[in-house]
């Protein structure tokens, strides 16, 4: 199968070179993939909307699935639908706001893209397809002593996803985020397939870390892994009742940890007003453990069985929950050993905990600011207690240097998050005010989490948009990757 | 598109230049409203209401004019407004009514189904192309202006309330059976409202502003409740008025 979209030559797009045809060694059938109408939404719950979704079952499908989607025009969908769609991937739905849904378009799911291939014994290099969740590859590689070199919240993501995102995890002060680990990628594009590395095509390897799809189908990576000796981590917990001591704390501390957060009290005010704790945290050595063991994390029992009632989250309920952790928490304890999914993914142990928030839904503010503004992160907390919205675990780190793509998160400095249940009339214009204090610090908001970010503060947020549309324009020249959240923030041209 | 508080970008009014049109599209266009399409029968009123959508922070207005009383031109008028906007709908508002005049309507076989095209056959007719429309594109939504007096029928206003009760209860079905499409409907009752239109109308009690009725559409956009009620306390208010016994509530509705 011709990777090239009919009607468009390679040699409209400068300084990239769109390779002429795919491996060919996936699933091949001469029936078209079944394209579904669905309702999507993200983990929030908000702003669903209606998509046709097609599984490819390989990258040949991928690239068919844009050749036939230009072939008929903008918005013609493997059905005949016609809209204004446009074309975005999708993994797990991890994703907080609109980031894998467009609405009347077509949305491609990674999940059939699954094979994980053998990890490299010297270097811990492994080649895994697209729709591989970060849960199944820590599976395997644990089994011989390889962890995910990035664990953002929640192992129930593809990496298809965490390229999208450029996730980060607890140890991006001293690992980076995702991309600083991802060796190369393939990627499907309206003009065709690329191999890409930070040496090969750095352009638009680049543009694609954090850019949520929008410049093409990631089919497969190749992500070297981080070598661990036990399944256990030695992890420092301290309590501190105020913001500043933490920040202090961490600021001194953090460079002796691969892994350093804070979970932040947000709802506390007077003089508890801030008051955290932080945990920081190395992988366990030999040496270290009394039985070694390289088991993988139970798989979750506990899960919500249906959407709760409206205003489950409240005031109430959320602030008997921080005085339970806070209280429960070590008021200082040294090398306790923890299990990795106790550490990491505290969250994952609670199937659909986003049905808690109710048929409403919630969103996350998720933002970062550089070194310079801690004083933001310090008046955030404060205009949050004052709003009296309620809010719920916060979570504060700090963040080594970014990296080169122009549309990726992280920037050397602070970030904080929480989540906030919908409902509260106030709570669009708090957010809002948010916006403008952290962009004039010349911090921004993740895409990721984001649901209800303008146009205008993105543009603020992100100043080089401009740069990442001109990529995108040479591999995507008549705007089919779009998304709900494309339209929302102006990613898309128009 | 919307966002997670169901604030809209781009806005088709129909009726656009209504009091309470008005106060919702400035609101609107305050929040992340940026293209504002205003349908109506005055082209000098819409022109203001579009002027006004410009300084609440509106980029890209325009207008498109149609009457009522003549349900055939539902479907062009609609396919008019959708293309001026050119790109996706987010929010469709069906702010067309008429007060009538009970006394002088009740015996004229003219007058009385002019009301009723005008508050039911019309905003059904164009609903329908509404409802293609959006279904198609997997998203939007709809508010319709219906009112609290449809809720239990005023016998001395019975053609307005009545007309205003077949349209809510229409709706209502219609809401629902839009479930899992991404398109949504909701109802506006409100109480009754200081406007051009109801000039010289006695102020019953929960008597309001189009402001207060444009905050509390906000806040039913964030909510996703099929029924926006303003005040929003007249939820429970009519919820008793409802099974008030008729006696009762021909003393309390005629005073």
């Amino acid at each position: 199968m011709k990777a090239t979209a009919p009607g468009v030559s390679g040699g409209d797009i400068v300084g990239l070179r769109p390779e002429p045809a795919l491996e060919t060694n996936n699933h091949r059938s001469e029936e078209p993939t079944p394209a579904e109408a669905r309702l999507l939404r993200g983990w929030g719950r908000t702003a669903p909307t209606t998509a046709h979704v097609v599984a490819p079952r390989g990258p040949d499908e991928v690239a068919a699935l844009l050749g036939v989607f230009d072939a008929r025009g903008q918005g013609a969908g493997p059905d005949g639908h016609t809209g204004r769609g446009g074309v975005i991937p999708r993994g797990l739905g991890r994703s907080y706001g609109d980031a894998a849904q467009s609405a009347g378009g077509v949305v491609v799911d990674t999940r059939n893209l699954g094979r994980i291939g053998q990890i490299d014994p010297e270097s811990g290099d492994v080649e895994v397809d697209a729709g591989v969740s970060l849960d199944a590859l820590l599976r395997v590689g644990l089994q011989s002593g390889w962890f995910i070199p990035v664990s953002p919240g929640t192992r129930q993501v593809t990496v298809g996803g965490a390229i999208a995102a450029d996730v980060h995890g607890k140890n991006h002060h001293v690992d980076g985020s995702f991309a600083s680990h991802v060796l190369s990628m393939r990627l499907v594009t309206p003009i065709g397939a690329f191999t890409l590395s930070p040496t090969r095509d750095p352009d638009l390897f680049w543009a694609t870390m954090g850019a949520m799809g929008l410049t093409g189908v990631v089919t497969s990576l190749t992500l070297q892994m981080l070598p661990i000796e036990t399944n256990q981590m030695l992890v420092d917990t301290e309590r501190f009742s105020d913001l500043e001591s933490v920040m202090e704390a961490m600021v001194v501390g953090d460079a002796g940890y691969r892994y350093s957060l804070a979970w932040v009290d947000t709802m506390a005010r007077g003089a508890r007003r801030g008051r955290a704790i932080l945990t920081r945290g190395s992988h366990a050595k030999h040496a270290d453990v009394e039985r070694v063991s390289l088991k993988g994390p139970r798989t979750r029992s506990l899960s919500v069985p249906f959407v709760a009632p409206r205003g489950c989250v409240n005031r109430w309920s959320v602030r008997t929950f921080d005085e339970f952790w806070y209280r429960s928490a070590s008021r200082h304890e040294v090398g306790e050993a923890q299990s990795l999914a106790a550490y990491f993914h505290p969250l994952d142990t609670v199937g659909h905990w986003n049905r808690l928030y109710g048929p409403r839904g919630f969103v996350q503010y998720h933002f970062c600011v550089p070194d310079n503004a801690s004083a933001s992160v310090v008046e955030v907390i404060e205009r949050l207690a004052e709003s009296r919205l309620t809010s719920f675990l916060a979570v504060l780190k700090r963040f080594g240097p970014g990296n080169p793509a122009p549309l990726s998160f992280p920037l050397a400095g602070w970030t904080l998050s929480f989540d906030l249940p919908v409902g509260s009339p106030s709570l669009p214009g708090v957010l809002d005010d948010l916006d403008g204090l952290v962009a004039t610090a010349k911090g921004r908001v993740y895409f990721a989490k984001d649901a209800r970010l303008s146009a205008h503060h993105m543009g603020l947020m992100y100043p080089r948009l401009d740069e990442f549309l001109q990529i995108k324009s040479r591999i995507d020249p008549k705007d089919q990757l779009t998304s709900d959240l494309a339209r929302r923030l102006g990613l898309v041209g128009k | 598109m919307e966002n997670a508080f169901g604030q809209p970008q781009n806005v088709v009014v129909f009726g656009g230049s209504s009091d309470i049109a008005r106060a919702i599209t400035k609101k609107l266009c305050a929040a992340r409203a940026h293209t504002v399409i205003l349908a109506g029968r005055n082209q000098a009123l819409l022109d203001v209401a579009a002027i006004e959508a410009q300084e609440y922070g509106a980029t890209k207005t325009d207008t498109v004019l149609f009457d009522a009383v003549e349900p055939a031109n539902a479907a062009r008028t609609v396919a008019d407004a959708f293309e001026k906007v050119g790109d996706q709908i987010d929010l469709v508002v069906i702010s067309v009514g008429l007060l009538g005049d009970q006394k002088a309507d009740e015996d004229d076989a003219v007058a009385a189904a002019r009301l009723i095209t005008v508050n039911v056959t019309w905003p059904v007719a164009a609903l329908a192309e509404i409802r293609r429309r959006l279904v198609a594109q997997g998203s939007g939504r709809i508010l319709v202006m219906s009112s609290a007096a449809a809720i239990r029928i005023r016998p001395n206003a019975y053609l307005y309330s009545g007309a205003k009760a077949g349209l809510d209860q229409l709706c209502v079905g219609l809401a629902q059976s839009l479930e899992g499409t991404g398109v949504k409907l909701q109802l506006l009752r409100p109480a009754v409202v200081r406007t051009k239109m109801t000039v010289g109308v006695a102020e019953p009690p929960f008597t309001t502003g189009a402001n207060e009725v444009a905050e509390n559409v906000m806040r039913g956009l964030a909510s996703n409740d099929l029924v926006i009620w303003s005040p929003p306390v007249l939820r429970y208010v009519f919820f008793l008025v409802r099974h008030l016994p008729t006696p009762i509530w021909r003393e309390l509705a005629d005073r």
